[in-house]
């Protein structure tokens, strides 16, 4: 079960803003998201090493050679406020 | 009766890798270029990408780790570390928690927690308001910086004051530029220190409430900021008041500490394991080459100086400068049965003093070859010439690149030998100087140094200071 603190705490941390409705909604829909996937909590993983992947593999690295980066106009043309080269957002202080 | 508190402090240095390319993407790195020029799909986190990491920068943080002692772990994986926050546009960093590459070292007399590898954030700059982050109103981010490969290493808390911190980081810093991994350049970030400050009682083995000191880029400003967070904890103590837990800027322009908003409250980070990257198993090849490579590090360089008998503060002004050290061995080899000890105190003070002293020359522009210096020391200990007089040589040689025989010929500055002429001249200061004479004999010898000065003076520097002494002290009835 998640209680509506939680929610809103969640919600502090990705910088959403909630409805009440909405916290009641999601209280309900993610308290049934965590049980589903807390039915992973009923297999014996005893004796199993953690798994970081699926994929059988190790050492994928990448020689330290530079290749060239995007054009600063197209870095910055998905950018709904750039200015100055710089991508412009509002002050992470504003929203607190 | 009042407590006696010791402070515990422990460290978390973020080292930027001079690679060519940052962590995950081949954006070339930079320092001072126009901002979001080196950018790309992987380091902006465009939809659909994949990092990969640099295998240079692995083997650069597998040389960290081997120089502070540290056990290389055989698998090393990778985290995602989330926050919401305009520097980092995943919303996450990928950082190691679980199994980082390095643990349980030592570097002096403070040991290591572990190190890992982990991605810089973007730079932001904040607008409006006074520029700085409270009251702007809008960020400028330029993602140069973001994907930065770093490594941070995290101390055990065996620090207990600033001056520590300082002298410790410094020797951390020596060592990481020894490795050749990292500029370590703090005005420009690439070497960046966090402290995290409590306060116990004396005797105590529980840890106080702690603060955390962000980002100082300076060892002096470390030292003042800890020791001004230690006085501040012993004053609430002192008071009934807790400390809170925050994060603390140090303004070294007013001395003054203030409170910071945390990028994320409580530091709830969700670690989960970066499903995008598989594990690192280094090669023996990989390991043997971090360990074989090491250099001849500070520490060990310093312990090596002092076998020679270098006093504990020039060997270890030497051994954090590689230049200054290799400099010191040239005028060693160079010298004629030289010790040691005395050839250190004329490279790491007269020389540096007088380097310093014109115009602030770096020792690579030094028209004082090492067997010139060599050949000076030489005069000295042979008491050719005053240790007074080779300064005024060494000024000489520092300014025109003169050599010592010859500037001890034009200036007539042998030494005195004849002790018959010594002598005269003693007594001449002594009569000249009745009132300095009468203090001596009244038993204050301190006075003496003012006929040792009248003495050097009429010999414009050529005698024997300690014979001087003896003969001052002979005809005083000392």
């Amino acid at each position: 079960m998640i209680d509506r603190e939680q929610v809103l705490h969640v919600a502090r941390l990705s910088r959403l803003r909630l409805t009440e409705e909405e916290v009641d909604t999601l209280t309900g829909e993610l308290s049934s998201v965590l049980d589903h996937v807390d039915k992973l909590a009923e297999v014996d993983i005893e004796g199993v090493e953690p798994t970081s992947h699926v994929v059988p593999l190790e050492n994928v690295l990448r020689d330290d050679v530079p290749v060239p980066s995007l054009d600063r106009d197209v870095a910055l043309s998905q950018a709904p406020d750039p200015h100055d080269g710089a991508f412009r957002v509002p002050s992470p202080q504003a929203e607190a | 009766m009042s407590t006696e508190y010791e402070a515990v402090i422990g460290l978390e240095i973020h080292v930027q890798l001079s690679t060519r390319t940052k962590m995950f993407c081949g954006c070339e790195l930079s320092f001072g270029d126009d901002p979001n020029v080196h950018t790309c799909p992987v380091c902006l986190a465009l939809p659909g990408v994949l990092p990969v990491p640099n295998r240079t920068a692995f083997e650069y943080a597998l040389k960290i780790g081997a120089a502070l002692d540290c056990e290389l772990a055989t698998v090393s994986t990778f985290d995602r570390k989330n926050y919401f926050y305009p520097d980092n546009p995943k919303a996450y960093q990928i950082t190691q928690a679980a199994r980082p590459f390095a643990v349980n070292g030592k570097l002096g007399d403070v040991r290591i927690h572990h190190a890992h590898l982990e991605e810089d954030a973007a730079k932001t700059i904040h607008t409006g308001g006074s520029g700085r982050i409270k009251g702007s109103d809008a960020s400028l981010v330029d993602f140069n910086r973001g994907g930065t490969p770093l490594v941070e290493i995290v101390t055990e808390p065996d620090l207990h004051s600033g001056a520590q911190v300082r002298e410790w980081g410094q020797l951390l810093r020596a060592t990481i530029k020894q490795l050749g991994v990292s500029d370590v350049n703090m005005e420009e970030g690439s070497l960046r220190c966090d402290a995290n400050v409590s306060i116990r009682p004396v005797g105590s083995t529980e840890l106080g409430v702690k603060t955390e000191m962000k980002n100082m880029n300076s060892f002096r400003f470390i030292e003042r900021g800890i020791d001004a967070e230690v006085a501040r904890q012993k004053a609430l103590l002192e008071a009934g008041e807790p400390v809170v837990q925050e994060t603390l800027h140090f303004d070294p322009a007013t001395g003054e500490l203030h409170s910071l908003r945390s990028k994320e409250e409580a530091h709830d980070y969700r670690y989960l394991p970066e499903p995008d990257l598989v594990p690192v198993v280094p090669t023996q090849e990989m390991f043997d080459e971090a360990r074989n490579s090491l250099p001849e590090l500070p520490a060990d360089r310093a312990r090596r100086y002092e076998d020679l008998g270098v006093s504990e503060q020039a060997a270890l002004l030497l051994s954090f400068e590689t230049e200054w050290a290799g400099y010191f061995e040239e005028v060693l080899d160079a010298g004629d049965s030289l010790e040691p000890r005395v050839v250190a105190n004329w490279v790491t003070g007269e020389l540096s003093a007088e380097l310093r002293r014109q115009e602030d020359r770096p020792l690579a522009d030094s028209n004082v070859p090492p067997a010139s210096l060599a050949a000076l020391i030489g005069l000295v200990a042979r008491k050719k010439i005053s240790h007074g007089a080779g300064k005024t040589v060494l000024e000489e040689m520092v300014s025109t690149g003169a050599d010592p025989e010859t500037v001890v010929a034009d200036k007539g500055l042998e030494q005195i030998s004849d002790s018959g002429e010594l002598e005269k001249i003693v007594l001449q200061v002594i009569e000249e100087n009745p009132k300095p004479a009468e203090q001596v004999r009244a038993g204050n010898e301190k006075a003496i140094g003012a006929l040792v000065g009248g003495v050097m003076k009429a010999t414009q520097g050529r005698a024997d200071g300690g014979e001087v002494n003896r003969l001052l002290r002979q005809h005083l009835g000392l």
